[in-house]
Parts: C-alpha cells; sequence; structure tokens
C-alpha cells in the first residue's frame, strides 16, 4: 500500500509542481501572491476541454496504450496560449494598475477578486457537473507486483504526466540557468533596481513572467483533467496545496516549488489512510503552518 | 399588531437582522484592515467558528453527536468569541511576523479547513447535515414567529451599538493610534518602540472575536445551521460591505453592510422573477462574478472606499 501512495502522491505532486512553478516566478517576480494563479489553472483545463471538441473532428487514434492522441496535444498548446493570454489581459486591466498605486496589498486583493469572477464565469459557461477529456476507461498497469509492499500500479495517461513533468521541469532548469531572459528573470526576482540600472528589460521580464507562469498553471489544469477530473472548482482546491509548496520550497526558487509540489502531494496521499480522503486539503494547510512556524523562509529561499 | 409582523414588515425585520449580522462582522473587519491592514481572507472561517461553537454549547444533548451541552445562550456567545480568538491566535502567531500576503494565505487556509472540519467531522458537527434545534432564547413568552423576530432585531440592534462604540473607544485611544501608525508606516510605529507584532496580533484577535459572535447571532437566530452558510462568498460579501462603506470608518461599515446586503437580496430577487428554475444556479455564479469585478473596478477607481475615506 505504501508504494502505491507514494506514486499517487507522485502524480498530485507533479500536478502542484507545475502549477507551483509559476506562482513563485509571479511572487517573486511581481512581488504578491496571486490568488487567481489557481484560477489560470481552471481556465487551462476548461480551454483544451472546448479546443478538443474542434481537433477531435480531424482525429481519433490515440497514442498506444494512452487516452489521448494528437487533438489533445493540440488543445494543449491551444490552452497554454489562451491562459498566457489571459494573464496578460489581467495584468495590463488590473495588476499593473494596482500595482502602480504602490499599496502591496491592493494587487493581492485584486487577484481575490478576479479569482472569484473567473471561477464563477467559468461556472456560468459550463456548469458545475465533472467533466472529462475522454470516457475510455484505462487499465492501471502494474509497475510491481503486490508482493513488494503492496506493489504499484499506475494507468498509461498518469505515467505520461509524470515524465511530461519532468521534462518540463528540466526545460524550465535549463531556461533559468543558461538563456538571457531566464537569468534575467532571476536577476529580477533577486532585485529589480539593481536589474533595472544593469539594462534588464523589466517590462519584458515580467510579461513573461506572466507567459510562462500561466502556461505551466494551464499544462497543470490539463494534467488534473486528464488524471481526476475537469471541474469549476479545481484551481481553488488546487490553491491551497500550491501556495503551501510555493512556500516550503521558498518563495522565489522554483526548484523549491517543484520540490515542495511533491511533498505537498506525497504528504497528502500519505495522509489519506490516516484521516481519510476528505481532510486531504487540511493538510497542505498544516504543513503551510508547520513550515512558517520553523522555517518561514522555506527550504530554498532567501527572503522572510 | 400581529397582522402587520406578517408579509413585507416582517420582511423587513428579517432583512434587518441579517443586515446587521453582516454589519458585525463588517465592523471586525475594519479592525482588522481598516484600522491596522491586515488582509484577513477567511473572514468566513471565524465566523463558521463562532456559530457552531456556540451551537454546541447550547443545544439540547444530542445522543448522534458529542454535546450539545445545553448551556444558556450569552455562554454560548461567549464561547463563540473564545473559540474565534483561539483560531485567530492558531493563524496570527506564525503569520503576522511575516509579510502580509501570509496572512492572506494563512487566513485562506483556516477558512478552508475549518469548512472540512464542518463539512466531515460529523461526531462534533452534524456533518453536511448542519445542527438543528440551535435554542432561539423566550421564543414562546416573545410571541414566537413575528414578535420574536422583532425582539431579536432590537437586541442584535444593540448588540451592534455596543460594539461599534465600543470598537470606536478602542480606536481612538493610544493603542488604535498605534495600529494605524503600524499601518502607515510599519518601520517608523517600530523604530519609536511600538511591539508592532503584538498590537497586529491584539487587533486580529479582537476582530475575528467580534466575527465569531455574529456567527453566533446568525445561529441562534436562524436555529439550523449548515456549512454551506459559511461559504468563502460569506468573506466577499463582507469585504464588498467593508470596501463599499470605506475601511476605517466604523459607521461607514454599518453602512456598507446594510447597502450591499441590501443590492444583494434586490439583485437575488430579480433572479428569481426572471430566471427560470433550471437556470438558476448559473445565474447565481453570474451574480458572484459581478461581486468580483466590482471589487475590482473599487480597487481601481474608488480605492478609499464608496461612502466613507480611510483615516
Amino acid at each position: 500500500m505504501i508504494l502505491q501512495q507514494l506514486a499517487d502522491g507522485l502524480v498530485l505532486g507533479s500536478i502542484i509542481a507545475l502549477g507551483a512553478i509559476g506562482l513563485t516566478l509571479t511572487y517573486a517576480i511581481l512581488r504578491f501572491a496571486n490568488f487567481a494563479h489557481g484560477e489560470f489553472v481552471t481556465f487551462g483545463a476548461y480551454l483544451a476541454l472546448l479546443a478538443l471538441g474542434q481537433f477531435q473532428v480531424l482525429s481519433t487514434t490515440t497514442f498506444g496504450p494512452l487516452s489521448f492522441g494528437w487533438p489533445l496535444l493540440a488543445s494543449l498548446a491551444a490552452a497554454i496560449l489562451a491562459t498566457a493570454g489571459l494573464a496578460l489581459l489581467l495584468d495590463r486591466l488590473l495588476f499593473a494598475r494596482l500595482g502602480r498605486a504602490g499599496v502591496a496589498i491592493a494587487v493581492v486583493m485584486g487577484s481575490f477578486g478576479a479569482a472569484l469572477a473567473l471561477r464563477n464565469l467559468l461556472f456560468f459557461a459550463f456548469g458545475g457537473e465533472p467533466q472529462y477529456y475522454s470516457r475510455a476507461i484505462q487499465i492501471a498497469l502494474p509497475l510491481l507486483p503486490r508482493s513488494v509492499l503492496g506493489g504499484v500500479r499506475a494507468t498509461p495517461d498518469q505515467l505520461a504526466v509524470l515524465g511530461v513533468t519532468a521534462l518540463l521541469v528540466i526545460a524550465m532548469h535549463l531556461f533559468l540557468s543558461r538563456a538571457t531572459l531566464g537569468r534575467a528573470m532571476r536577476a529580477v526576482a533577486h532585485n529589480p533596481q539593481l536589474a533595472t540600472v544593469t539594462g534588464i528589460d523589466v517590462a519584458a521580464v515580467v510579461r513573461w513572467t506572466w507567459i510562462i507562469g500561466a502556461g505551466l498553471a494551464a499544462v497543470a489544469g490539463v494534467f488534473a483533467g486528464l488524471t481526476v477530473q475537469i471541474r469549476p472548482t479545481m484551481g481553488l482546491d488546487l490553491l491551497l496545496p500550491l501556495f503551501a509548496a510555493v512556500i516550503l520550497g521558498g518563495i522565489g526558487s522554483p526548484f523549491g516549488a517543484v520540490l515542495g509540489g511533491l511533498i505537498v502531494g506525497i504528504a497528502e496521499s500519505l495522509a489519506v489512510p490516516l484521516v481519510g480522503a476528505e481532510y486531504r486539503a487540511a493538510v497542505a494547510f498544516l504543513l503551510l503552518i508547520l513550515i512558517l512556524l520553523v522555517r518561514p523562509t522555506g527550504l530554498f529561499g532567501e527572503r522572510g | 399588531m400581529v397582522e402587520l409582523l406578517a408579509g413585507p414588515l416582517a420582511y423587513l425585520v428579517f432583512f434587518l437582522v441579517i443586515a446587521l449580522y453582516y454589519a458585525l462582522i463588517t465592523l471586525g473587519l475594519n479592525l482588522q484592515w481598516g484600522f491596522t491592514g491586515l488582509f484577513n481572507v477567511g473572514v468566513a472561517g471565524f465566523v463558521l467558528v463562532g456559530a457552531y461553537s456556540s451551537a454546541i454549547l447550547t443545544t439540547p444533548d444530542d445522543p448522534g453527536r458529542i454535546g450539545g451541552f445545553g448551556l444558556p445562550v450569552p455562554l454560548g456567545m461567549a464561547g463563540a468569541m473564545l473559540s474565534a480568538g483561539l483560531f485567530a491566535l492558531l493563524v496570527g502567531i506564525p503569520a503576522l511576523r511575516l509579510r502580509h500576503d501570509y496572512l492572506a494565505i494563512t487566513t485562506f487556509g483556516i477558512a478552508v479547513t475549518l469548512q472540512l472540519v464542518a463539512l466531515n467531522l460529523q461526531v462534533l458537527t452534524g456533518g453536511p447535515f448542519g445542527m438543528n434545534f440551535v435554542p432561539r432564547p423566550l421564543y414562546d413568552e416573545l410571541g414566537g414567529q413575528g414578535g420574536w423576530n422583532l425582539a431579536y432585531l432590537l437586541f442584535v440592534a444593540a448588540l451592534v451599538l455596543l460594539v461599534w462604540r465600543g470598537l470606536a473607544r478602542l480606536t481612538a485611544s493610544p493603542w488604535g493610534r498605534v495600529l494605524r501608525a503600524i499601518r502607515e508606516d510599519e518601520a517608523a510605529a517600530a523604530a519609536i518602540g511600538k511591539h508592532v507584532f503584538r498590537f497586529r496580533l491584539e487587533a486580529f484577535v479582537l476582530g475575528a472575536m467580534v466575527m465569531g459572535l455574529a456567527g453566533a447571532v446568525y445561529a441562534h437566530f436562524i436555529g439550523f445551521i449548515a456549512p454551506e452558510d459559511f461559504l468563502p462568498i460569506l468573506t466577499f460579501q463582507v469585504w464588498a460591505m467593508l470596501i463599499v462603506g470605506g475601511a476605517g470608518d466604523h459607521r461607514g461599515a454599518i453602512a456598507g453592510a446594510v447597502l450591499v446586503w441590501a443590492i444583494w437580496t434586490g439583485s437575488g430577487m430579480l433572479l428569481d422573477l426572471f430566471v427560470p428554475p433550471e437556470g438558476k444556479a448559473q445565474a447565481a455564479a453570474l451574480q458572484v462574478a459581478g461581486i468580483g469585478v466590482a471589487l475590482c473596478l473599487v480597487l481601481l477607481f474608488r480605492p478609499t472606499g464608496l461612502l466613507g475615506r480611510r483615516g
């Protein structure tokens, strides 16, 4: 049983990690806790669902044992673009203006209002019923026999989610450590004044932060839809684990956000047999309080 | 008298009791945000704790769950304030030493967690079915439905007056001046030797206690509480009330609560009239989305609030 819980936690954790990378970047570079980030996840999931309806006409073949094929990948791309566009639009209409006013908490409040509006508009447009990308039932493959600590089973889709997440995390790492833009992002996160003085185009960095953060959130949304289901509250339910992951990893550390996401996901999964599945979200909260008490800067953070 | 208290007047009484319940919560939030600059996103959680604490303490014994303890209602209300204050300590101690956004995140978390507990800890809270038979003191003596509602309105109005005057005295006192100093310039307040963390914690806990009291007021008025009475939307409504009324002004907080509640129920009635039953859930979502947009618009164009000004 314990191995199976770890595996389930890993899948959940990789979805949290993808969302948390974007949240930690916007937190560090734009300097506010974005409560609308969870809605980017939901928006991405629904947009992919909408696009899938169009693309499915072209092809219905799936990749081997997976439940999806090219149409879902095309829909994923569409969702990434649309969610990035939504983030840029929100920044232009709301966050940038509130940020200029100088009251730090006004931006947080604005993100709160935007989250409420977005979530309910999605509910209005799509209804509250859970939806799925595919109705096909997937057989979980045995990866380890039952004799080894209860064994491990996983669906091909879950394995795909893990694999793609790993690739994205490696790509993010290379981007932030090697690419000029990535290094500029780290510089702005570290010290915006100094970054401006050295000639970094802060406006461009802010723009790309939104694009990357919202894009990864959309991927997280599609993966959550693929492995669980698509609901208007899926982003809201993820928000607390996302914040716990970001703070656990240390604000501004993408690597920390990934590790934090995996820890939160596994902790939630391990807690299920102890306290029951219904208290899952409370686990993230307890972790959060614990980190704030013991080490508020997180595992890899520099600022308090 | 009896006929008059049925129909529109009875509705007005009911409306006002609920509006004043919101006014109490808004007064609590005003102390936290308006005077101290503490961003509490978990208002609904503290109200929930108050309502459930008072209900557990005062309901008659129920074999299906722990309690009720059948205690007198005033004790229940005191217990409501106490337990809301304790939960405020639980989030305030780790979060208030840090940057503002940490309090936002932790209060958001406690509201989510308390909602889960109310929904699932059936042995204490009755779970999704909620708690029935929350006592309505002197119900029969005051003439049942109509007369009692009116009497309860007077009681709540007196309570709002008491809390308002009490908070006004506190915020005008040297203690209140320190709060405003912290809100305006934390570093300066610390530099003149004020213990910023302690003042913030005191304001946060006191505000949460007022919210807990409001929860008890609600529970003993309706006589029945369920987890869905304290959803995150409650937090939004109260924020909208405070922002409309103008943060930092006690009278504005009360006026904002009554005004926003009037708009809210009014638009709800219109939806009821014009939207077919099957579209109701979605129309309600649109109503909530409207609040979100309104909140953003006020922040953008009238950051000092619609009625008053922060000061």
